[in-house]
């Protein structure tokens, strides 16, 4: 175990180094919504409710009708609406649904660590 | 709701030429004729299948047709491959997608669901989906859509139930934009498709399907169901040719070919009598089919031999001998298929059945036809084919060779090995496929076997209806009549033997009238004879008679003049004194 060990120390590391990081980065986001829909429209204000919550201040949101821009959904690969596409911080996500499902969303954009009940933010979102 | 729906029960009969749903022609050789004119107009149709049946070659050839044939642009949504794999794929049958993409015909838009990288956050739709699919068929004013294989994207998405759901939205949506759809799915265990998709595309269903019978794959297309028109519901052979899928149906296709009035010699003057003078029509089929050495491959050779002589190519495609074979033994009975090779007229195609499925058969004899462009096409013998496939995809094979040999106007002839006197299962299959069928037989009897011909038939000529016996000899068939006497019809020596006793009797029969004759003659002179005597008598006789009729007419004038003068001696009793004087004188 012993060579292997330092590599392990410092993955670790840089793990926690991006952790650390993650905390301060910026969020570039788009939501493909399809028109005025009671989904589009419950998309759009659960995006917006979450950034301010926990984003504040260092997000940026793009909102795009999948009905007047057919070329950025192809080439952006998008099938489902509405979806939210993280560009930023990396890796890219596609969150597919309304995020009506708010402790998924906060795991799927990496906000919150897996396991973190968080009973409040999920009530302040709502 | 654009769909039609169609008047209950079509007729039989006018199917073809009426149908009562409007349709959208795939331009595909066979499938047309199974679907009664193509597919659903306006309707999605679903084609399903095992990996590597050729479901997406499907789809992709429909698409294509319809641009190049129907003037139909088209859009292929694809969920497995992306566009330059696809257009890389089908390159090889001729299909330039990029071209036709440039064109604005056609879109490819792949689609990559990788659910890796998507979670789901609560409700959602597939708009996104449908507004790609909505913006490519705008930009190419599409006819038709392909979405191959549409379900995977239930392996996108964890919530089937929203699959589902936005499935059927989606099908309804494109019978509402009214394009015609071939939706691929993938073969399931106990269901058509793996994800049970059918229950939404209930209008024309295709199952395709690879088999491997005794170890040659054939793939085979079946009509499941076509709501609201005759379909044919058989298993229909198909294959992947050099210019895309054929379907081979087991009845004849359009049956539309032109005809030629045309006639071509058979190579045998008295064969060619045989079938009322000239010999078989062009673009015409023929059969020779007879027992083993019964010298059908020789009639074969002389048709070929007949058809370079005119100065037309053959081709020769054996399937049990190879050419040098054949050529050697053709020479030793007088036809010399040397020579027409070496002018380029003969081509032999030597090849053993087992080594390629049916298909590949089809493919290889229509690839040598377009390269060679001969005016015969020889297959010896057709019934070796049934060793690469079951009897029935035979003769689907050979009626869909014949097809093609007709309608490029190419005569046709092919020997059938039958294994005796009774028609075999196998001529009886393509029975209905050949246009003249020449029997030979062997007749055994004392002590040998003779070969004996006769055409079972003929379409559209006058032809005998008599068994003629032939022989092959240095200088190719010879045909002799038969004996047919009153009671039985003998071949070889005993027609020798009958026909030399006939000479005999013959023979006897002249002496003996000869002999009559002489008698006859004889017997004239000797009638002539007595005749002359009796004359002779009966010209004596007259003389007398005549001589005493003229003795008797003087002897009455002697008489007269007696009465007279002894009257004038008597005068007394007269006036008294005659009287008195004559006994005076007294």
């Amino acid at each position: 175990m012993n060579p292997s060990q330092g590599t392990g120390d410092s993955t670790l590391a840089q793990f926690e180094h991006a952790l650390a990081e993650l905390g301060l980065a910026r969020y570039e986001l788009t939501l493909f919504v399809a028109g005025a829909s009671a989904l589009s429209a419950r998309a759009v204000a659960d995006v917006r409710a979450l950034g301010d919550t926990y984003l504040s201040g260092r997000y940026r949101l793009a909102v795009v009708d999948v009905h007047r821009n057919p070329d950025l959904v192809k080439s952006r690969g998008v099938l489902a609406s509405p979806t939210l596409v993280k560009d930023s911080p990396l890796p890219k996500r596609m969150l597919v649904g309304d995020l009506s499902d708010t402790r998924r969303v906060l795991v799927a954009l990496d906000i919150e660590p897996v396991g973190d009940p968080a009973p409040e933010s999920s009530g302040a979102v709502g | 709701m654009t769909a039609v729906i169609s008047h209950p029960v079509p007729s039989a009969v006018s199917w073809v030429e009426r149908p009562l749903l409007p349709k959208a022609p795939t331009g595909i050789a066979g499938l047309d004729e199974v679907t009664g004119g193509g597919l659903p107009r306006g309707r999605p149709t679903l084609v399903c299948g095992p990996a590597g049946c050729g479901k997406t070659l499907l789809g992709m050839e429909f698409l294509v047709r319809g641009i190049t044939e129907y003037g139909e642009p088209g859009v292929f949504l694809a969920f497995e491959e992306t566009a330059g794999d696809l257009a890389a794929n089908v390159a090889s049958l001729g299909f330039d997608l990029t071209r036709m993409q440039a064109d604005g015909l056609l879109a490819v838009d792949h689609v990559n669901v990788v659910r890796a990288d998507m979670d789901e956050t609560g409700e959602w739709d597939l708009d996104g989906l449908f507004i790609r699919l909505g913006a490519a068929i705008d930009a190419v004013k599409a006819r038709r859509v392909v979405l191959d294989t549409i379900e995977n994207l239930f392996g996108a998405f964890s919530d089937a139930a929203t699959v589902r759901s936005e499935l059927r939205r989606l099908f309804g949506w494109l019978k509402e934009r009214g394009v015609t759809a071939v939706v691929t799915g993938e073969r399931g265990e106990g269901a058509l498709t793996r994800h049970g998709i059918e229950e939404y595309v209930s209008d024309c269903v295709i199952v395709l399907d690879h088999r491997v019978i005794e170890q040659t794959s054939t793939r085979r297309l079946r009509i499941l169901k076509y709501r609201g028109s005759l379909h044919g519901t058989n298993e229909y052979p198909f294959f992947i040719g050099e210019h895309g899928l054929s379907v081979l149906p087991i009845t004849s296709l359009g049956l539309q070919h032109a005809v030629s009035e045309e006639r071509v010699s058979t190579g045998n003057a008295r064969l060619d009598g045989m079938l009322g003078g000239p010999g078989v029509f062009r673009g015409s089929s023929i059969l020779v089919s007879g027992t083993a050495g019964t010298g059908k491959s020789t009639i074969v050779a002389q048709f070929c031999e007949a058809a370079c002589a005119r100065g037309e190519r053959a081709l020769y495609i054996a399937f049990e001998e190879s050419a040098p074979q054949i050529i050697r033994n053709m020479a030793s009975v007088g036809i010399d298929l040397a020579r027409w090779m070496a002018a380029g007229l003969l081509q032999f195609h030597c090849v053993r059945p087992s080594v390629l499925g049916l298909e590949a058969h089809l493919l290889a004899m229509q690839t040598l036809v377009e390269d060679f462009q001969p005016s015969l096409v020889a297959m010896d013998p057709i019934t070796n084919l049934i060793g690469a496939g079951q009897g029935i995809e035979v003769s689907a094979m050979l009626t869909r060779e014949i097809d093609y040999l007709k309608g490029q106007g190419i005569t046709a002839i092919f020997s059938g090995l039958s294994s005796g006197s009774e028609l075999t299962s196998s001529d009886q299959q393509i029975a209905s496929l050949i246009d003249t069928w020449l029997l030979v037989k062997a007749i055994d009897g004392n002590g040998e076997r003779n070969r004996a011909l006769y055409i079972l038939k003929s379409r559209g000529m006058a032809h005998s209806n008599q068994v003629r016996e032939f022989l092959i000899t240095d200088d190719g068939i010879e045909f002799i009549d038969v004996y047919v006497g009153q009671h039985h019809v003998l071949t070889g020596s005993a027609r020798a033997s009958q026909e030399a006793d006939e000479r005999s009797k013959a023979t006897a029969l002249k002496q003996d009238i000869e002999q009559r004759q002489l008698n006859l003659e004889r017997r004239r002179k000797s009638v002539e004879a007595q005749a002359a005597i009796m004359w002779r008598e009966f010209q004596a006789e007259a003389d007398i008679v005549e001589r005493l009729r003229q003795q008797g007419s003087s002897a009455g004038e002697v008489r007269e003049e007696e009465r007279v003068e002894q009257g004038r001696l008597r005068s007394a009793d007269a006036d008294g004194t005659g009287a008195v004087e004559a006994s005076a004188v007294d």
